[in-house]
Formats: C-alpha cells, structure tokens, sequence
C-alpha cells in the first residue's frame, strides 16, 4: 500500500492546490480513502491531518470505506425523478436488502446515487459500473439483477 | 506552421472528407449516444462492411441534440444528401449497410431526415422538421458534424478565425465588440460578460487568471456537457479570447468529474492545441502567452458559484465567500480573475468570428443570441435544443418537443434547475428570457427544462429540489443550513399527510428568510421551487393538507387496489409483488393487503392492459 500511494504523491508537486487532484488519484488506485492514505498525503503536502479530511469529507466524490466490485448509481436526476427514479431506488434496496451508501455484505454491490447521469432523455436511469441501464421499470430492475447485472 | 498553414490543411482535409468517393457513416457517440447503445452500433457497422467488403468511412461525431432518437447514425453517400436515421440498433444498422450501401434503398421509414443539397423520395430535409425548425443552431453549429477529437475539423469550420482577429484587436475593442453583442452571462444569472472583463482588465494586481466554469450541477441539464464533448475547441478558443483581453497568462477549466468523457475530450484537445502551437509561449507569434490547467471537480454542487469553485482550484473545500471583493479584484489566490461559463466563452469565439452585429441579429431587446437548453422530462421529443432568447415556451414544449409524453394534460415547466421555478400552463405565451422568467419567480438558469405533466406532483417536485439544496448546502451560513432543513421538514409532513394549517404560510416566510440571508446564490435560490409552486399551484397544498395527493405520487396519501369485476385471477400481479402483499387463488378475485402493500406500484405496471384491474387511488 505505502509504495503505490508513494508512487501517486512522487508525481505531484508539495502544493496544497494539488491536494485534490492527489486525493482523486488515490482513490483511483486504491478504490477509497484510508486513514494511512490520508495521513500520508497530509505528511507529504505540510497540511494538517484535519484539513486533508476536512477536504476530502466536504466533496461527495471521496470514499472513506472500500466499495463492492460492482457500483450501482441511481440517478435522482430532476427528469429521472419525475418518470419515476424514487420506485427504482425502492426496488433495488428491496432487492438487495442494502439502503443507499450501503455495500451487499458479499461486497458485490455497492449502492449510491447521483446528482444526475445527463442521459436525461432516456429516464429514469441507472449506472452499474460503466454501463448505463435506461428507461427503468421497477420490473426491469429485477430482471437486471436476476441476471447478475454487471460487468465481468 | 502559421495559422494560414493550418487552415490550408484543415480545409484541404475536410473537402476531402465532403467529397469522399465512399459512403461517410457518422455515428453520434457523446455520453447520451452511448448510453442509447451507439457502440453497439458502431461495432455492428464496422462488421457489417466488412462482411459486405464494402469501403465506408466511419466516424465517431458528438451529439446532434436529438436524444430522443438516439442511438443516430447519419449516412452520406456520394452525391446524395447525407440521410440521418434514428433509434438505430445493431440489426438496424446491419439493414442499413445491406439496403442503403450495397442496394440503394434508402429506408426512408426510419429516416429523420437529409442534410445537404438534394432531396431523397420520402425523405425530409432535417433542418425542416417541426423539432430544427424553430431551432438556431449557433452554439450547436458543429455538435453531431464534425470529429470533436480532430482540431482541422473545428478549424476548417472557420474555428480560431476568433482569436486570430482577437489578437489583432486592442484589449479595449475586444470588449466593446463583447458589449455590443449583449452577450450576458450563459451560466444563469445574466451579468454583461464585457463589464466583467472591464473590471478584471482595471483591477490592479498580477497575474490574472480566467476560469471556466464546466461545474454544470443543475440535475436535468446537460448543455455543457454535450458542447464539450462535441465540440471543445469552441470553448477553448473562448478561454483564450477571455485570457489575452484581461491580460492573463493562465486559464483554468473546472470540469466535473462526473463527465469523463468530457474531460477526456478537453485533455484531448488541449494536447493539439499545443502541438499547433495555439496555447504555450507566444501564440500564433503574436507574444501572446497563455497556459490552460484542466481541474476535475469532487462532486459538491455548490462550487458551481464562483467563490467555491475558486475555493476547490486551491484545494480547500469548496465553500462561498461573502462578495465584495469580487472575484474580479479578487479571485483566485487573491488576484484578478474572470469566471465565464462554457455557453458564454463558445458565444464569445463566436462573436468573435462573425462579429457583434451578426451575434445580435437573434434575441430579445436585453437579452441578446440564442441560448441552448436541455429539454427534458415528460416531453415527446427531448433533447438538446438551442433557440433565440425571447422565443416562447409554448413554441419550446410543443413545437420543438412535441407536447406531452402520452398526450396527457401539460402541468408545468420547471427552469433553472434547483435556484429555477415552475411555471404553469398560464405563462407558457411568455417569452425565454432574463427578465421575464425572474418576473414569473424563476430563473433563466443555465438551461434545464424539465417538462411536467399531470402525473408529477407539485408538492413532491418542491420537495425533490430542497432535498436536493439541502443535501448540497455547505453549512457556512446558518440562513441556508437551517432554513432549507426546516423547509424540508415542512414539506416532508405535506407529503405525508400530516400537514397542518398554517404551513404554506410557515414555508413562505422561511422560504423569504432564507432568500433574504443567505450568503451565495444557492441559498439565496433554493427557495424558487417551493415559492413557485405556492403560488401557482397552491390548490395542490391544500389538497395534501386534506389527505389527497391529486397526481397520486406521494406514497402516504395513496394506495392501491383490484377493481373485482375486472380482475381475471391471472396472479400475475400477486407474483410480481415483491413483498407478497396480494393474495387469492386462480380465476378467483385477488386482494392487496394494505398493511404489507409497500405502494411500490408493481402490480399495476404488471397487470395487463387488457385487464386493468389494479388501480391507484388518493384520498378517503
């Protein structure tokens, strides 16, 4: 862990307005923010431990606990939300038995939601890893789940 | 090379192109496209002609706007009109390779329509369609024609022919040209970009900085994001007229990074930039220096106001400050410096290659151009669209949309996002402009429009958004951090039914509070959406308060039952209900157990339309 996070901080500069961009990078690696990492980063830029984590709680991007393999967005985008985002969201917690920000405990899932995906046109939708599912029905959510809905 | 150079090449490269003695194929894979199954699509191309051994071109281009028909594929072959065809899938586009390419059958019946000179039996001329007609496409002009990753494109289309004049000019006529274009800030509040300039290019201090504001968070719109997939360099060019007037040496776009394939665009073309030496040391010879940073955003709405996003540039959490100073005298690290929107720096390239007049021709008396919009929501036809200012919403929702999704009764527009209103039917004779949407309790925005029919509930969309401003509050202020909890709470026993009297009346005068006192623009608009359904759609409040939820939206107020004499006993539904709330045997009359029933709605989704047995009701 050490050489890979030390591997991301050698290839930035010691300037605090890179603080985020190695916090992106990090978590890119390593799927989360870890205490370790943190204390590293603050270490390596001279910012104090509570402002590295003051700046990465403030930002809804950064991850303080690992993620399933596999990362549900809904997205509670305003048009998906008006054809319909809620009863999708409903139905995969139900389906999954997990609430939004929760990991399946088998860590296959990860379930989150997001300001919106800009496929607007084809709401409500959702994102399972890269891969964008569109025009939902709760009845289409089971059947992406029933199947195994991610990509290998 | 010199700039004459490049033009020679790109044009030289684009008729080329435009008289290609094979079939170009253009697939239009922006985010949308690709989330429609475009690269499905392309693939598909790709072996069909090599099964066929037949030559075509085939090129990945941006977004046309016309999401409601995605995934689109445009097919020109030589001396013929370029025909564009949507909901192309991959056996469709199988078709198309052994019917239009190899048998001259045009299918015209999944045609939208030609482009170009010519005409084809059956076929429509694009541009003439009731969703282009009323549209201006100036902004848009190259989104969906030209390959967004390749520089000659953008330049054979008269691209950087702007900062080119730019740089000829004296820092003064710049803005004067920017002034008489009218151009007003694209972001949603409207300041006169040329004054902007004015006060960064007086304030004393250096350097100076420009930032482009690619922090499109509005939920519903997705402008930005088309434009710099489909375009970037339009944008770019725009950032650096906006460096070399105010006097910077480096320009920052702050992209989010919820838009990969955005950045990946911007990244790109900033790299060919360089190489044709259109940013770094002494553009074009002219002793114009100018840097570009890309800086990916971390996911907070709130730095889409200009003192956050300075904030998270420096690497702190992306919290407003109180202005005065303005970021104009003081802005990022303290110096000078002019925040833009991407719509507003790809006007100003435009301005800048056609001049303020031609800019001017289209719009309103104070608002100036045309303007794009996301058109979304319970439309026919949504998409992304660009229209003069002062164009009505009528011609918007139903000319270019196409009226309401089902043909049900039309409720509302909502623009402006979460700091916008929603306007009902009465007001939609008025026109698209600053002035006359603030006047109606909403904001121009940065263009979301979401379409709303008699299925949303107003209470419920009121709701939505504050649950939104409130989850996207800093928590700097207290005005904002409290008031929108307190609204949200307010609003959440509304839609539950346990509304008292008094409440709307509660919700205005905190909803003024919050307006009233909050330091930045998103506490000072959060309150739009509710102040707005208040006051036009008041009726719908009254109706929670006494139990009923009239669209049958908001869980509390409805439940769902089987009209007997219609049920078949299929138990179709009693299968598909995911917490087994219905029971009853074969042939037999089903029943829902309203204490399991989880008003999920499954079972009406399921129950066949033949039948039509389950239904929702609100209210005693």
């Amino acid at each position: 862990m050490h050489d890979r996070i030390d591997a991301i901080l050698s290839s930035y500069g010691r300037d605090r307005a890179n603080l985020i961009p190695i916090l992106q990078s990090v978590q890119a690696e390593l799927g989360y923010l870890s205490e370790e990492a943190m204390l590293r980063i603050a270490d390596y830029l001279g910012v104090p431990e509570s402002q590295v984590y003051g700046v990465a709680s403030f930002y809804a991007q950064f991850r303080f606990t690992p993620t399933g393999r596999n990362r549900i967005m809904v997205c509670r985008g305003t048009a998906c939300h008006v054809r319909g985002a809620p009863r999708i969201l409903d139905e995969i917690q139900q389906v999954l038995n997990i609430r939004e920000g929760e990991t399946t405990s088998d860590m296959e899932y990860t379930l989150e939601t997001v300001a919106c995906i800009g496929c607007c046109a084809l709401s409500p939708c959702m994102m399972i890893n890269r891969e964008v599912y569109a025009k939902l029905t709760p009845t289409k959510v089971r059947e992406v789940f029933s199947k195994g809905g991610q990509e290998q | 090379m010199t700039f004459e150079g490049l033009q020679r090449r790109a044009r030289d490269e684009w008729q080329a192109l435009s008289e290609s003695a094979v079939p170009l194929i253009q697939v239009g894979t922006a985010t949308c496209g690709r989330s429609a199954g475009a690269s499905a699509v392309v693939d598909a191309l790709r072996e069909a002609l090599q099964r066929e051994a037949t030559p075509a071109l085939i090129m990945e281009v941006g977004c046309i706007g016309l999401c409601f028909a995605e995934p689109l594929v445009t097919i020109r072959k030589p001396g013929r009109p370029a025909v564009c065809y949507g909901h192309v899938n991959p056996e469709r586009a199988t078709q198309l390779v052994s019917e239009y390419l190899l048998r001259d059958n045009p299918l015209a019946d999944w045609a939208l329509g030609t482009v170009g000179e010519g005409r084809i039996e059956g076929i429509p001329e694009l541009f003439e369609t009731p969703v282009l007609r009323p549209q201006v496409r100036r902004i848009l002009r190259n989104c969906g024609f030209i390959d967004p990753t390749n520089i000659l494109h953008y330049v054979a289309r008269g691209g950087y022919t702007g900062l080119v004049r730019a740089l000829g000019m004296a820092r003064g006529e710049i803005i004067d040209e920017i002034r008489r274009a009218g151009l007003r800030g694209r972001g949603g509040a409207g300041f006169p970009t040329w004054r902007k300039w004015q006060f960064c290019l007086e304030a004393p201090g250096e350097p100076k900085y420009v930032v482009c504001n690619a922090d499109e968070g509005d939920p519903g719109a997705f402008m930005n994001r088309s434009l710099l997939e489909s375009d970037p360099h339009s944008v770019l060019e725009g950032l650096l007229i906006d460096g070399y007037t105010v006097g910077a040496r480096e320009g920052y776009i702050y992209c989010r990074a919820e838009y990969p394939l955005a950045l990946e665009r911007l990244h790109n073309a900033l790299a060919q930039m360089r190489e044709h030496g259109l940013v770094g040391e002494n553009i074009l010879g002219s002793g114009f220096s100018f840097d570009i940073h890309i800086k990916e955003g971390a996911g907070a709405f709130v730095c889409g106001e200009e003192t956050a996003l300075l904030a998270s540039i420096e690497g702190r959490r992306g919290m407003p400050r109180p202005r005065p100073p303005f970021p104009a005298t003081s802005g990022l690290w303290g110096k000078p410096t002019v925040i833009n929107n991407v719509e507003t720096l790809a006007s100003v390239s435009l301005i800048l290659q056609k001049g303020a007049e031609w800019f001017a021709e289209y719009g309103s008396e104070k608002s100036k151009g045309t303007k794009t919009f996301a058109l979304v929501g319970k439309v026919k036809r949504a998409g992304l669209i660009e229209v003069p200012l002062g164009i009505t919403l009528r011609d918007i929702v139903y000319g270019i949309g196409g009226g309401i999704l089902g043909d049900k009764r039309f409720k509302a527009v909502q623009t402006g996002g979460p700091s916008g209103g929603c306007l009902p039917e009465a007001l939609l004779d008025s026109p698209v402009d600053y002035e006359s949407l603030t006047t109606a309790g909403s904001i121009m925005g940065s263009g979301g429009m979401v379409v709303m029919d008699e299925d949303t509930c107003m209470v419920d969309v009121a709701r939505y958004f504050l649950d939104f401003t409130q989850k996207e509050s800093c928590g700097e202020c207290v005005p904002c951090r409290l008031g929108t909890k307190q609204m949200m709470d307010i609003l959440t026993d509304i839609t539950e039914g346990k509304g008292r009297e008094g409440d709307v009346e509660l919700l205005q005068e905190v909803a003024l509070a919050v307006k009233k006192g909050s330091l930045c623009g998103l506490g000072q608009t959060a309150p739009n959406p509710v102040l707005t359904t208040i006051r036009y759609f008041r009726d719908e409040y009254e109706a929670h308060e006494q139990g009923r939820c009239p669209s049958k939206v908001c869980k509390a107020l409805i439940r769902y039952r089987i009209v007997a004499d219609k049920c078949k006993g299929c138990q179709i539904c009693l299968r598909a209900c995911p917490v087994g709330a219905i029971s009853g045997e074969r042939r037999q009359v089903h029943t829902i157990d309203a204490g399991k029933c989880i008003r999920c709605g499954v079972c009406l989704e399921v129950c066949p339309a033949r039948f039509g047995a389950v239904e929702c009701v609100t209210g005693q």
